[in-house]
């Protein structure tokens, strides 16, 4: 039944990607300025392809809805970016990243493009380096480390709470050099709204000017799309207001299969919804769980007192707290992956622990760090007997040198000290693992049209570990992609432009405009918020951190209700050829309504619990591992890559059998 | 919450295009919680004008956690309005009361004009960066190691300040000459400070500075506001460290 090739090079599978890379293909230099190679999204994944595309020779068009390539949401991620260098000698090595990173995503994640990732991490720390990133340092003057969730290393590089923000600027500042060349043609402020197929192959792209709402024809020997993740289908998430599906969407209704839509990452650390006005969910980095210590209280007439003010966090005595954490997986406390910590803070509060008003909260506790800090200052500083005001003044010192501006951060929306009172917390929406299904190459199910970053699915399974999306997004754009295009386009060095005065163009164009005029001619009721609030409490409900069969059938016969309402009633204020807002939003949300079942769809097939999936149907019901997730290896160690059929609940089912030759399947204990 | 909001005038600029002239509308909006940003406030209006058949106020926004560097609001005469250290997506409504009047107007600077409404065309600051604004190194795989020159942690820690510049123009928008000098400071002190960027120094602060005053950006003339308004609180510091690169770029 399969017609999914994943193209994993033969031998050990430590010199797959060193053999494969010196048999592949190459293009000569003469030849890639014959070449056009389109860039979808500028975050670290596009960004760092355009650049190097661009350094190689190719004509690159890149295209950002933003109005500037250094806005794309990578830019947000604050912890830090993995990469197995081994500068603590605490024993990391290239397998190690790969081993933590395959059980890291439950066994359900390609091993040879994971292994490849872990090869190619340690040249990426170089590469950022050499662009002048000003990575965090000690006082030797050498690179520092820290720990995330899910590993006994410190292999996370990091600046300051800013990680992503330095890394897109180093590829937006390669991008530049190239911009400035002439190699890169920067389209800002376009929005992708259809892929192109000439004879079976993507051949160019349909977008619109964002300022003058122009529809535009643009053409390529390949097309990359770097578009991110869906995150936003549950609307409230830790994404932009404009990240989006609609790039991996279209392709996927154009032959590009989808996979694993159901593995989302809902992130342990955000801070909790205050109302229904919220417009999105802002994450505290996992990089607080280093220090924070997490809690709910022990006894329910304290989490009373304190919901309603007469108790203050802090008056809790250390045995009248719960550090469930600590208490159910002692040997990774509170660095458990996020999957399982989401799942710890939810158990507590369904049980009705949580610790604000709407119950949907739990402390992020500093108080213990402070003091452990202090105390060692105090120690460095030579001072004897320091009083306890001057413990938490050199303690507090410390933690705001960590992750000050996290704290001002948190200070600014929730007018809160988190000096003096712990944080609260609760879990959000952050990442989809899932995505567009692509081979060992990169490539989707369509020739010449390739998936980077967050927006393919490949190397991160059912739950991705902190710091590696980072890595994974330059991975694929300066060391992966720009190898395997190579092999692709060789046979292109003869073809010439692509013309875009063509019948292929004009359909699709036409299909465009056509969605453009029935958005403005509708004249509904209801704005385009009202439909994507509504999907995304459905999302939430019932396909959120926990899943069943009833809620999931529901989700599918409801996304579908909404979507049929959406095109009957949405309306859209505005004109086509101008610059509105609201017209960009109904594109996107109309494709999430698709997306959002086949989602459902996909996690109600998925009759296991894996990673970010937890389907309450699979968890273990005796022994030490009672309540966790239970993974089926027997029947669901594949990949669901689906293939649209019209409508998402008819979508085709294909199987990627995943097939583990270097590690062994295990349950996944962090106990 | 309900019921206990406040209950706010808006004076809000409104332009249809690049091309048309604009003016200021008034607007209400009522219940308002303290608890809400400013851009939610701004849904909640923009809900509100969809629902009576006008059209939504456009603004620039992206991130809402005041890292992309996309919202670019000039509320009651600040950039990013009256709190420190914030964008305007971070602002909370607490920082207001019941009854006030609030105006809102786009970022102004002849280098950032109008597109519509409160949205601003900054590519400026996109054509000033490719002037010089990187370090000319190809992706290879085999630079050398990162850990092979050692960078005294107070100058890596002083280039990350500067870094931290997330190009949203408020400096521009709030000097009354609108330089971008704070701006362009922060990007060639990041290099600056760093040994890779030693070999482009001379080029790259002269080429910058050379795009700067085509863009039509002004002068600075010291007043500091700049450094006040700025949401990542970059220093005026890294103006002098500019000023500093460029004579010495152009005495060699």
């Amino acid at each position: 039944m399969s017609v999914l090739d994943s193209k994993v090079p033969k031998g050990p599978i430590k010199d797959k990607w060193t053999t494969y890379k010196d048999k592949i293909d190459l293009v000569n230099p003469a030849n890639k300025r014959l070449i056009d190679v389109i860039v979808v999204g500028t975050g670290l994944a596009g960004g760092s392809a355009a650049a190097t595309l661009a350094e190689l020779g190719y004509n690159v068009k890149a295209f950002a809805y933003q109005d500037s390539p250094r806005r794309a949401h990578s830019i947000a991620a604050q912890g830090g970016i993995n990469a197995a260098k081994n500068y603590q000698g605490d024993g990391d090595s290239t397998y190690r990243l790969f081993y933590d990173t395959v059980k890291g995503g439950d066994y359900r994640s390609r091993e040879a493009n994971v292994y490849r990732l872990a090869e190619v991490s340690a040249n990426i720390i170089d590469q950022c380096v050499a662009q002048g990133v000003p990575f965090a340092r000690d006082y030797g003057g050498l690179l520092d480390n820290r720990s995330f969730g899910g590993v006994l290393v410190s292999r996370t590089f990091y600046a300051k709470g800013q990680t992503g923000q330095q890394l897109l600027l180093g590829a937006y500042s390669a991008m530049n050099r190239q911009i400035a060349r002439g190699k890169i043609q920067m389209y800002n402020r376009h929005e992708m709204l259809d892929v192109v197929k000439v004879d079976g192959k993507a051949r160019g792209i349909i977008a619109r000017n964002l300022i003058t709402g122009e529809i535009e024809r643009h053409s390529a020997h390949a097309v990359v799309i770097a578009s991110g993740g869906y995150g936003n289908v549950f609307f409230l998430s830790t994404n932009a207001m404009g990240s989006n599906v609609s790039a991996g969407w279209k392709i996927h209704k154009k032959g590009a299969f989808f996979a694993n839509p159901c593995y989302t990452q809902i992130h342990p650390t955000c801070i909790p919804r205050s109302g229904d006005y919220q417009s999105k969910l802002t994450l505290m980095s996992e990089s607080l769980r280093n220090d924070g210590r997490i809690w709910v209280p022990k006894h329910m007439d304290d989490v009373m007192a304190i919901r309603e003010g007469r108790k203050k966090p802090t008056d809790l005595s250390e045995d009248e707290r719960d550090y469930y954490l600590e208490r159910r997986y002692p040997a990774f406390g509170n660095l458990v992956p996020r999957d399982v910590a989401s799942r710890a803070a939810k158990e507590r509060c369904d049980a009705g622990y949580g610790v604000n008003a709407t119950g949907e909260a739990v402390y992020l506790d500093f108080a213990a760090a402070i003091q452990r800090y202090g105390k060692e200052q105090a120690k460095i500083q030579g001072i004897d007997n320091p009083s306890a005001d001057k413990i938490y003044e050199l303690g507090q010192a410390i933690v705001e040198a960590k992750y000050g501006n996290l704290f001002q951060m948190y200070e600014k929306i929730v007018d809160e000290n988190p000096y003096e009172t712990p944080m609260m917390i609760y879990p959000a929406v952050h990442y989809t693992m899932g995505g567009v299904w692509v081979d060992y190459n990169l490539m989707t199910t369509v020739p010449g049209l390739y998936c980077i970053g967050e927006a393919n699915f490949s190397d991160h399974g059912a739950n991705r570990l902190g710091a590696s999306a980072l890595m994974q997004g330059l991975a694929d754009g300066y060391f992966v992609l720009p190898y395997t295009i190579g092999d692709y386009l060789s046979d292109d060095i003869r073809t010439g432009a692509i013309p875009t005065d063509t019948p292929e163009f004009d359909e699709a164009e036409k299909e465009v405009k056509d969605k453009i005029d029935f958005f403005i001619n509708n004249k509904g009721t209801k704005s385009v918020d009202y439909f994507h609030k509504k999907l995304g409490k459905v999302m939430w409900d019932k396909c959120g951190m926990s899943r069943n069969e009833k809620g999931l059938k529901e989700a599918m016969v409801e996304i579908k209700a909404i979507r049929e309402e959406f095109w009957k009633e949405v309306s859209v204020p505005g004109g086509a050829d101008e610059m509105n807002p609201e017209l960009e939003k109904a594109g996107r949300v109309a494709d999430f309504l698709e997306l959002g079942e086949l989602f459902a769809k996909d996690a109600l097939a998925r009759e296991e619990s894996c990673g970010g999936h937890f389907r309450e149907e699979s968890a273990e019901e005796d022994g030490p591992q009672k309540g966790e997730a239970k993974r089926n290896d027997k029947d669901f160690a594949f990949v669901s890559a689906w293939e649209y059929k019209g409508e998402p609940a008819d979508a085709e089912l294909h199987k990627e059998q995943l097939e583990f030759n270097d590690i062994e399947l295990k349950q996944r204990s962090y106990k | 919450m309900s019921g206990k909001g406040m209950n706010l005038t808006l004076k809000i600029w409104r332009q249809k295009d690049a091309q048309s002239t604009g003016k200021m509308e008034t607007y209400k909006v009522n219940d308002i919680s303290e608890h809400m940003s400013f851009l939610e406030m701004m849904d909640v209006l923009n809900e509100q004008l969809i629902a009576s058949g006008d059209e939504p106020v456009a603004f620039d926004h992206d991130c809402r956690e005041g890292i992309c560097g996309m919202c670019s609001m000039y509320i009651n005469g600040e950039a990013h309005g009256p709190d420190r250290g914030v964008t305007t997506c971070q602002l909370h409504m607490r920082m207001f009361k019941d009854g006030d009047t609030i105006t809102i107007e786009p970022f102004r600077a002849a280098a950032f004009p109008v597109i519509k409404d409160l949205v601003v065309d900054r590519t400026s600051f996109e054509r000033i960066q490719q002037a010089g604004g990187y370090i000319s190194v190809n992706t290879s795989g085999n630079t050398q190691d990162a850990n092979a020159t050692p960078i005294s942690k107070h100058d890596a820690d002083e280039a990350m300040d500067a870094a931290t510049c997330i190009g949203c123009g408020a400096c521009v928008a709030t000097c009354k000459n609108s330089s971008a000098m704070l701006f362009v400071g922060a990007k060639v002190s990041q290099y600056a400070l760093l040994p890779q960027g030693q070999v482009e120094a001379a080029d790259r602060v002269k080429n910058m500075v050379a795009q700067m005053d085509l863009e039509g950006f002004g002068n600075c003339t010291n007043t500091g506001a700049c450094e006040v308004e700025c949401p990542k609180g970059i220093s005026l510091d890294n103006i002098a460290r500019m000023n500093r690169e460029l004579i010495k770029a152009q005495v060699k």
